[in-house]
């Protein structure tokens, strides 16, 4: 972490500089896209103009060097799996995981010996959006859920 | 003599300011940011696939020449957008410059080609 990242005394001051700070991170969520399956469409029907991402500072990236959540929308198989985690290794911090549909939460009922019951067994995951798949409605309310979420964190306060 | 010199303290206190300005937002981003590399992050990125190989593979020379002349010829075309913009005022003065313009860069043109540079093999 920073030198000075959870070090600082918890004052009025400090807890101004983040508040900016999350509410600067929180206004620029920049999604790494990782569509996997039938969410995906829904993703990018978030994104598109109808019910239109970009209001909330949600532009989706094509590389993890940018991205600062990792929106896992669809089924994770066993074969994705180390991809999915190396995606999500090479982000950088700080970083979030949405995990879209049930699928993505538990595995959905594909019990079975390629699909990986949930994406929290891969990835620490923050916000989850059930569905199969969520309407765009659903998953911009995970984004607002992890706003919320960030709202709530401490930067530079102990 | 002294006046002289001092007409410069602008350019001293700039560069002062630009030394401090790059120094003091690198300061205060490694006092910032977070910083936890780990081989994995630091891997280039194959959409999340290990590398097949290294980054810095051997390009053939020949390459080179070919880049040149298409330099060569990209700069040309640069020259001549502007030059057709305004080609209606400058008139027939123009268009002998640009005639010329051609002419050398045709001549090693011809040098390039005479010497096989476009030849692949």
């Amino acid at each position: 972490m920073g030198v000075i990242e959870r070090k600082l005394p918890d004052n009025a001051l400090t807890q101004l500089i983040d508040k900016v700070v999350n509410w600067a991170r929180r206004s620029s969520l920049w999604p790494m896209t990782f569509g996997l399956a039938c969410c995906a469409i829904e993703m990018m029907a978030a994104g598109a103009s109808r019910y239109d991402f970009d209001r909330f500072g949600v532009i989706f990236r094509a590389t993890p060097r940018q991205s600062d959540v990792m929106i896992v929308a669809g089924t994770v198989t066993v074969k994705m799996a180390p991809v999915l985690r190396k995606v999500y290794d090479q982000m950088p911090e700080p970083r979030w995981v949405i995990s879209m549909g049930t699928c993505a939460n538990t595995g959905k009922n594909f019990d079975t010996y390629h699909v990986v019951q949930g994406v929290d067994q891969i990835v620490p995951v923050d916000v989850y959006v059930p569905g199969c798949p969520p309407r765009p409605e659903g998953l911009m309310y995970g984004v607002i859920l992890l706003q919320e979420k960030i709202d709530k964190m401490k930067v530079f306060r102990k | 003599m002294y006046q002289h010199i001092s007409q410069y303290t602008p350019v001293l206190l700039f560069f002062a300011l630009a030394i401090g300005f790059g120094v003091g937002a690198l300061l205060f981003a490694y006092l910032v940011r977070p910083n936890k590399p780990d081989p994995e992050k630091l891997s280039p990125y194959e959409c999340g696939i290990p590398p097949l190989m290294s980054v810095n593979e051997r390009i053939p020379i020949r390459f080179f020449i070919i880049v040149m002349l298409f330099l060569l010829f990209d700069v040309e075309a640069v020259f001549m957008y502007p030059w057709a913009v305004v080609y209606e005022r400058i008139g027939w003065w123009g268009f002998i410059e640009m005639f010329l313009f051609i002419v050398i860069l045709l001549v090693g043109y011809v040098y390039a080609w005479a010497k096989g540079a476009l030849e692949w093999e």
